[in-house]
């Protein structure tokens, strides 16, 4: 261990005590600040705001920073007492796995605190931002079934009251279906995680929602396990949103303000990919191996299928949306590959896509500012009266389609590399959605930013320099990522190989689907396929 | 001297960043010039790679410099590293050399854009992922030069944004691109899983250990992808339009570098080919002469003068697959870089004609250049020897080894494809000689008005006509009514007369009124007479006015028909077509025309003739790369030994068969061009029965596939937006209509009445009674 490292590891110890709770603290604070101003203040209520996320994201910073990169496990343990009897605990901590989600959430909400406006109403706004900042950072770094559960709930409710006030046009509707659905979804998890306590409980010898402890233990039935994890996968898949429940998202995300699309695509999906590695792969390492055909084809499906229905979609932040679907269906795709290739891509593809998807929605949201439209049909020629508006829009749009040395290729590859290796047709039918990808996203950029400009396309403003500079960190980022990734899949891998090892211990006929080491039964057996089905078809 | 290799990709990235930050400060041409200066540093550091390389002993032309790790999950490793040896410093070598002088041509050929420097942003990026795309030293980096160039390549040619065709041309060329790299990152994997390495290193020295199978897949996979890259069938489409890029993009990207990127990567991977089953090669070999042919038929009927060069670009290229195919890897190289020479050295020349012309691209319009544009002309002119195969120029050699080495290949099979080398050399000498003298020789077409000029001439000539006839039918209306007046007159008048014969008649002859009423009743009839004169007077007038508006009217008529049969510009062209002799319509010729009229076509500035010069030097001489007499002189060939291990098919022909295949290339090639001249020139024959709309439209392939993408496959993609709206999303909505009516329906049973409220306990009461009796009893 390097010098270095080791003063960080130092550091971490002396300091650990309160480090997490603060992610969540800081902006619950700054809540409580904003309560305590006057509505009427508008430029210190976005100040405070501004103040309180850059101190949360700093938090997040330090935290990568003092964070120790060869460690496997969990670090900056807290754990506090809470229903001992019930075996509850404020159990929070991270490791490479939930590290980065944290700092992206600890960056973006400045950023979209930044370069968004409210139209009316700052205080309320501001403080359901702040909510929201302070359960996302819960929920990911929550390692008590019950708190990440709470945490999970309670960022709906801000982001409910977020799109139903300040959101666009059916706004109330699209409010009230994101609510209901994912909330559905999720009261089935509350009864899995119960009954995960409780049937756990007689071979750990006590109740207890600590994660760990019912990753280590927990033997369950095969039913029961099944029923459990589906009861989890339920809610996830909700959140992700995997196909088919997925409408919720278009809806959702095209009447948010654009904050709230940023944070809902950024960091809100993350937690359904999140959860699906940490409460499902974790935790039920026999029935994900067994049910992930099902899951790869779903996500599979949901990256052709997003990508081709957002082909068609006249509406700009629409499309967007459903990109998301598509960059999302990759994520499952790389947990379920359940290989070190697919899981640190599906990781840090996560952190990729909060990052693009993010500045995407940034973007559509000052040409909807500006334009009072996101009908692509009624815009055109942009990059005339907006060039620098457009360069931006350009990068983005290439990092989102997946161009190598940007940071939206990182995770695609390394996601099909290992679920090229351990399932091998999935992995061909998502490299196809690497086509679509550049035809929804070129071609909408066509029909907005080229051709004539015409009417009020020919006068439309470009980036202001605040504006240019608001999303400055997210450009960096995504060429950082993409150039030089490393520093990132350093972190991740450590948890990711521990993971792994977890899952292998658990399933004893693991090894069969391992693809390393090499051999060569593998691609012959693909060559025979194909030539069997090349004689079918004749 | 190899450690400052990192160098030759640095220089042009460092334009690049520099670039972006100062840009638009340092305007119009410094942003020009520095951008060439990245590009020209670069040529000298490649320059001094491979003077190290040369200094060294063959075995050791090997290098590998790693720079950083950039991917290391697990056990996939990828660095950014450099692999230098004889093939990437070839590559190198004409990307950057080629590339500066294009850079310097674009000083002058950008002049005045508005967006001057963010071109020359685009240039040196393109550089650079061109370089980390030959330079690379695993399949990844390859792979992100690879996008990278297309990433460029589409940017460059939707440059000119606001014409929407320009746009969907760019758009085109990435996706088209993209169905490619589907092959490529699919055979990436198949590579790593069975070596457990991507890197080239790995690659050329473990290949072995892959199955023919395995080999044969990743071949195929990766030929999709050159196909895509390198505009073969079936994904040639993108290329003719790419053409919407300004000229120096099409000469530096789309002709001599960026579309050759399919054939280094089969060339690099060689090793893989060799362990793939022969028939794999066979259909490299098969695709590049099928395209070949296919895109040089296309040539023959194209008007605008860049698509020509587009479809022989394609066509060139396929002669590369062709080579490769038969594994005639030095003869692919060989010609790779001598077609880098004449053809950039054809696009800049048909750009210089371009600015010289005002933005003019149609062929039929130009003719009688070599006059005005004498450099151009004469630069052009060597370019043409050099792509017809007329020794000693540089394609000749080049071509020729290609067809040598195919002939020795497998048999029939090998002169089959020698077959279908020469008559695409045929055909390329003949369609190459058309533009030539469409472009240079002949009569200056550029004057004459076009059809669109020609109908609107008419239009106004039929316009002035009518209001000619306007007028005329004024002035007679003007004589009726002056007539008519004048009748009235004398009616009246006679009144006048009857009344004071009245008076006079009734009056006494011998009062003294009498005679009062005779002087008055002359004085009346005198009057009649004088409006009678008046009136006869305008007779003629009116006659000369009704005869003169039945003219004009006549003549309205008499111009529409002329306007309907008048001669229009020729739709096919040679050098001794005429112009349309204007006649009635010379003064009114619509604006276009007369501003033409003054303007001056003229030869392009030196940023641009010099690099011009620079290339037909290239292009005269550039075979002596490899020339054929000795084994001495196959410089290229063992320059490249250590590239290909061993795997370069051998030639067994006899010195005899060599000669007669170069004497019977040489002789089709100059058939080609006599014929041409006979046809364009001479007027021997009429060019419509060898220009068919069928070649023109390159057999509809490109027709096809909009009609299927546009039609069923957007139909499709229309229906599973619906199916999302209507059935995905209809279900969520009808169980939130579900759930509403049970709610109702829930509703209706608490009605808030005790007695129902009793009803239900009581009910409820007995049902739970009977089941346990049930339980008890059953």
């Amino acid at each position: 261990m390097s010098y270095a490292s080791l003063i960080a590891a130092e550091a971490a110890e002396t300091v650990d005590f309160a480090v997490l709770p603060s992610l969540v603290l800081a902006p619950l604070l700054t809540m409580a600040a904003l309560l305590l101003l006057p509505p009427s203040r508008e430029d210190y209520l976005k100040l405070t705001a501004l103040v309180g996320s850059v101190i949360t994201g700093a938090i997040s910073l330090y935290v990568l920073y003092a964070f120790d990169m060869g460690e496997p496990g969990f670090q900056f343990v807290t754990q506090r007492e809470w229903y001992s009897t019930l075996g509850l605990s404020l159990f929070l901590a991270i490791d490479g796995i939930s590290l980065f989600l944290v700092v992206l959430t600890g960056v973006l909400f400045p950023v979209a605190i930044l370069t968004t406006e409210p139209h009316h109403d700052p205080k309320p706004y501001y403080v359901w931002m702040m909510l929201l900042m302070a359960g996302s950072m819960g929920a990911f770094m929550a390692l008590d079934l019950l708190l990440f559960f709470m945490f999970f709930e309670v960022v709906l409710v801000p982001m409910y009251f977020l799109i139903g006030g300040w959101g666009h046009g059916d706004r109330v509707y699209s409010a009230m279906k994101f609510f209901l659905y994912t909330m559905a979804a999720s009261a089935l998890m509350l009864v899995g995680i119960t009954s995960l306590v409780i049937l756990a409980a007689p071979d750990i010898g006590f109740a207890t929602f600590d994660v760990t402890v019912l990753a280590d233990n927990h033997e369950l039935g095969r039913t029961a396990s099944i029923l459990v994890f589906l009861s989890f996968a339920l809610a996830f898949a909700v959140k992700v949103p995997l196909f088919p429940v997925h409408t919720w998202l278009p809806d959702a995300h095209t009447e948010a303000p654009t904050a709230g699309s940023v944070i809902l695509a950024g960091v809100m999906l993350k937690l359904g990919t999140y959860g699906l590695l940490r409460f499902g792969v974790y935790l039920f390492p026999t029935v994900v191996r067994d049910l992930a055909p099902l899951f790869l084809t779903l996500g599979v499906v949901g990256i052709v299928y997003g990508a081709a229905v957002a082909t068609m979609q006249s509406d700009l932040k629409r499309l967007v949306a459903y990109s998301s679907v598509a960059h999302m269906g990759f994520i499952v795709l790389g947990i379920f590959a359940l290989n070190n290739q697919g899981l640190s891509g599906s990781i840090i593809q996560m952190v990729n896509h909060g990052i693009s998807t993010g500045a995407l929605f940034i973007l559509v949201g000052w040409i909807y500012e500006r334009r009072h439209t996101r009908q692509i049909a009624e815009l055109g020629g942009l990059q005339k009266s907006a060039p620098i508006m457009a360069g931006v829009f350009t990068l983005v749009m290439l990092s989102s389609v997946g161009l190598p040395g940007l940071n939206g290729f990182v995770g695609e590859f390394l996601i099909l590399v290992g679920a090229f290796s351990s399932a091998r047709w999935w992995a061909v039918i998502g490299v196809s959605g690497v086509i679509l990808a550049a035809l929804y996203l070129l071609w909408a950029y066509q029909r907005t930013f080229h051709g004539p400009a015409e009417g009020d396309n020919a006068t439309m403003g470009d980036l202001r320099r605040s504006e240019l500079l608001g999303i400055m960190p997210l450009l960096f980022l995504i060429v950082f990522l993409g150039v030089y990734p490393k520093p990132v899949l350093d972190r991740i891998e450590p948890s990711v190989d521990a993971l792994i090892a977890h899952v292998e211990s658990r399933v004893d006929d693991f090894d069969e689907d391992e693809p390393e080491p090499v051999t060569r039964a593998g691609t012959e057996g693909l060559i025979q396929a194909a030539e069997e089905a090349h004689e079918g078809e004749e | 001297m190899l450690d400052l290799a990192w160098l030759i990709p640095a220089f042009p990235l460092l334009g690049f960043v520099l670039l972006i930050l100062f840009g638009r400060r340092l305007g119009e041409p410094a942003a020009g010039w520095l951008a060439t200066l990245a590009a020209a540093g670069s040529f000298v550091f490649t320059v001094i790679a491979f003077i190290g390389l040369l200094g060294e002993g063959t075995e050791e032309r090997f290098h590998i410099i790693k720079l950083f790790t950039w991917l290391d999950v697990g056990s996939f490793q990828a660095d950014a590293g450099l692999l230098i040896d004889p093939l990437s410093i070839t590559m190198c070598l004409f990307i950057t050399g080629v590339g500066s002088l294009i850079h310097l041509y674009s000083v002058g050929y950008m002049h005045g854009d508005p967006n001057f420097s963010k071109f020359f942003i685009y240039l040196n990026l393109f550089i650079f992922s061109m370089l980390l795309l030959v330079l690379g030293d695993n399949l990844l980096l390859t792979f992100l030069g690879w996008e990278g160039v297309g990433a460029c390549s589409y940017l460059l040619i939707s440059f000119w944004f606001s014409d929407e065709s320009n746009a969907s041309a760019g758009k085109k060329a990435f996706v088209t691109n993209r169905v490619g790299d589907f092959g490529f990152m699919l055979a990436t994997f198949l590579v790593f899983v069975n070596l457990g390495s991507i890197n080239y290193d790995d690659i050329v020295t473990r290949s072995g250990e892959m199955s023919a199978n395995t080999a044969t897949l990743v071949v195929m996979l990766f030929l999709l992808a050159a196909a895509g890259k390198s505009a073969q069938l079936p994904l040639f489409v993108w290329l003719p339009d790419a053409m919407a890029g300004p000229t120096p993009v099409s000469a530096l990207i789309h002709a001599a570098t960026m579309v050759t990127s399919g054939v280094f990567l089969l060339t690099r991977l060689n090793p893989l080919l060799a362990e793939a089953e022969t028939w794999s090669t066979g259909l490299v070999a098969w695709l590049g002469a099928g395209t070949a042919l296919f895109a040089a038929t296309a040539a023959v009927a194209q008007n605008d003068i860049k698509r020509v060069l587009a479809y022989s670009t394609v066509s060139q290229l396929g002669y590369l697959f062709l080579a490769v195919g038969v594994g005639a890897y030095v003869a692919a190289i060989f010609h790779m870089v001598t077609h880098a020479f004449f053809k950039a050295l054809l696009f800049l020349g048909s750009g210089s004609v371009i600015h010289g012309l005002h933005d003019e691209q149609d062929m039929r319009r130009m003719g009688g250049l070599q006059k005005l544009m004498p450099v151009t002309a004469f630069t052009f002119i060597i370019g043409w020897l050099a792509i017809a195969g007329v020794p000693p120029f540089a394609g000749f050699w080049s071509k020729d080894e290609i067809l040598l080495y195919a002939w020795n290949y497998d048999e029939a099979q090998g002169k089959i494809l020698w077959a279908i080398g020469l008559v695409t050399a045929l055909l390329t000498a003949f369609y190459m000689t058309r533009q030539v003298i469409l472009t240079f020789f002949g009569r200056t077409r550029f004057f004459d008005a076009t059809a669109a000029e020609i109908d609107q001439g008419w239009e106004n000539r039929v316009a002035a006509a009518r209001a000619e006839a306007d007028q005329a039918r004024e002035a007679e209306q003007a004589a009726e009514a002056a007539m008519g007046k004048a009748s009235a007159d004398i009616a009246k008048k006679q009144e006048a007369v009857v009344k004071a014969e009245e008076k006079l008649g009734a009056s006494d002859p011998a009062d003294d009124k009498h005679d009062r009423l005779v002087k008055a009743m002359q004085k009346a009839e005198a009057a009649v007479v004088k409006a009678e004169e008046k009136a006869s007077s305008l007779v003629a007038g009116v006659d000369t006015a009704v005869q003169q508006a039945k003219e004009a009217a006549g003549r309205v008529l008499a111009l529409e028909n002329q306007a309907q049969s008048a001669p229009r510009p020729a739709v096919v062209v040679t050098a001794r077509t005429e112009a349309v002799e204007l006649g009635e319509i010379a003064d009114h010729m619509p604006a276009s025309y007369v501003h033409r009229q003054e303007y001056h076509p003229h030869e392009s500035p030196p940023t641009m003739t010099v690099p011009l010069l620079v290339l037909a030097a290239l292009a005269t001489v550039g075979g002596g790369l490899n020339l054929p007499f000795t084994k001495d002189l196959h410089f290229l060939e063992h320059w490249l030994e250590p590239s290909l291990f061993g795997h370069e098919a051998e030639v067994t022909s006899s010195a005899g068969t060599k000669w007669l295949l170069a004497v019977i290339a040489v002789t089709v090639a100059l058939l080609a061009i006599l014929s041409a001249f006979a046809v364009y020139l001479r007027g021997r024959r009429d060019p419509a029965t060898i220009e068919r709309p069928v070649l023109a439209n390159a057999w509809y392939v490109d027709q096809s596939y909009a009609d299927f993408f546009g039609g069923p496959g957007r139909v499709f993609f229309d229906m599973l937006a619906w199916f999302d709206r209507n059935v995905i999303d209809g279900a969520v909505r009808a169980v939130a209509q579900g759930s509403t009516w049970l709610g109702q329906g829930m509703r209706a049973m608490q009605p808030g009445f005790v007695r129902s409220y009793a009803l239900s306990i009581g009910l409820g009461s007995v049902l739970v009674v009977v089941w346990f009796l049930g339980r008890l009893f059953v």
